[in-house]
């Protein structure tokens, strides 16, 4: 195999996953616009004390990014099977797990990056400083391609499965705890005046070793559910 | 050369062959057939690696397709019988993107004169892919026949919801491959048109 082959495979998955995200653009807008919504929920709900919102913001700003990332999961594998892609997938002449890192890449690009871009505006709502301002953009942009591979493992695993949707938000979810807890530690403690470099630096390990791991576990799974 | 040698396949509870001992030699084509749920799918789907035999092994070339692996894939052509294209996509669009992924990249005119060769006109090209009818999905599928270079085609039921006149061009297709030394397995219901020393029938009882 060569390389140059095996980046054509790649950048050939992404181009198709992002010409069909182009084409069906409400897919991609709805888990954007879910974020929006739950973000903006919280200061309505706790009410406007400045304290208090600068409190709970990272951990909302975190959690509302996990089941973002998580509404739009099911739909990474899915269609695929349905339509025979993924056999074909499967029959490339390059090793499954290359293909997923495409796959994974272009559902980040699709669901991961604009939560990034987007988390500025929504962590206004919370009062966020400057600086933690900085250090969310820096820990959402570490963490939200771990979720998409994390969750690729699980999106891989419940293939065909009958209520997937929930089955992959039972199954992914606890998996996401390091994440969310690093992630939104990452934030609290720039506030605190203590800097994040520690925790974005374990976000960083995170996403080494998911990137290292997922691929190989999201293609054992993917084998299994066309068996 | 494609052997399989003492097969053996399941499927839950129910054993769909064992023993199954098979040569298809360069030049032919091995058709597959049998009732419904006879196993011919699930042997075709051993053929192509996806599905990993209960016992046996498939040879190609004398060596062990499970530890070719992509070695193998860079060989065959596989058309289930899922078309795999896509429908928010151009027919275009679906057999270059096809193409690409199967690591044999082609031209836009390249991939243009391939589905006219299999009666889909320019106007169609452009279409999305969910406007066409069952059977032009099922040609812009087997339109990567026209393009693959690889030594070995697998066919689930290449003629479903075909019109006569396309499957004689799909069984014309079938038949330059072969005699430039391709092989082929095809699963199916119909006669194959083939000449007899090209065909080998393989009749599963189930």
């Amino acid at each position: 195999m060569s390389r140059s082959s095996m980046w054509g495979a790649i950048g050939g998955i992404v181009r198709r996953d992002l010409l069909l995200a182009m084409r069906r653009r409400s897919d991609a807008a709805m888990s954007v616009f879910f974020l929006v919504i739950v973000v903006s929920l919280f200061p309505l709900g706790v009410g406007p004390e400045p304290a208090v919102l600068r409190t709970i913001g990272p951990g909302v700003l975190w959690v509302a990014a996990l089941l973002a990332c998580l509404l739009s999961l099911a739909r990474v594998f899915t269609a695929d099977y349905v339509d025979g892609t993924l056999e074909q997938m499967v029959l490339v002449p390059q090793p499954l797990a290359v293909l997923v890192v495409g796959k994974v890449f272009a559902h980040w690009v699709i669901s991961g990056l604009p939560i990034v871009l987007l988390s500025p505006l929504l962590s206004l709502q919370f009062g966020l400083s400057g600086e933690s301002l900085g250090v969310l953009v820096m820990s959402l942009l570490l963490g939200t391609p771990t979720l998409s591979m994390i969750g690729a493992i699980g999106a891989a695993l419940v293939l065909g499965v009958r209520g997937s949707g929930l089955l992959v938000a039972l199954l992914v979810l606890p998996l996401y705890v390091p994440v969310l807890i690093f992630g939104a530690g990452a934030v609290t403690s720039s506030m605190a005046g203590i800097g994040g470099e520690a925790n974005l630096s374990l976000l960083g390990a995170c996403l080494v070793l998911s990137l290292f791991l997922a691929p190989w576990a999201t293609a054992v799974a993917l084998r299994i559910a066309l068996e | 050369m494609l052997q399989a040698v003492r097969l053996s396949c399941r499927r839950g509870e129910r054993r769909l062959f064992s023993d199954l001992t098979v040569k298809v030699e360069p030049g032919t084509l091995l058709a597959i057939v049998g009732e419904n749920g006879s196993g011919k799918t699930s042997l075709l789907r051993i053929f192509s690696s996806l599905l990993p035999p209960e016992d046996g092994a498939v040879l190609w070339e004398g060596e062990d397709i499970q530890q070719l692996k992509e070695l193998y894939s860079g060989q065959l052509t596989y058309i289930g019988h899922l078309n795999g294209i896509k429908d928010d996509l151009t027919p275009l669009e679906n057999l270059m993107s096809a193409m690409a992924l199967a690591g044999e990249v082609c031209s836009q005119t390249e991939a243009q004169a391939a589905l006219e060769a299999i009666g889909l006109k320019r106007p169609i090209h452009r279409l999305p892919s969910k406007v066409l009818s069952q059977g032009q999905k099922r040609r812009v599928a087997l339109a990567r026949l026209w393009l693959s270079t690889r030594p070995l085609w697998l066919l689930d039921e290449p003629f479903t919801s075909l019109d006569v006149a396309s499957t004689g061009i799909v069984t014309e297709r079938l038949h330059a491959h072969l005699q430039r030394g391709g092989l082929g397995v095809l699963v199916t219901h119909q006669e194959v048109d083939l000449p007899t020393d090209r065909l080998q029938r393989l009749r599963l009882t189930g």
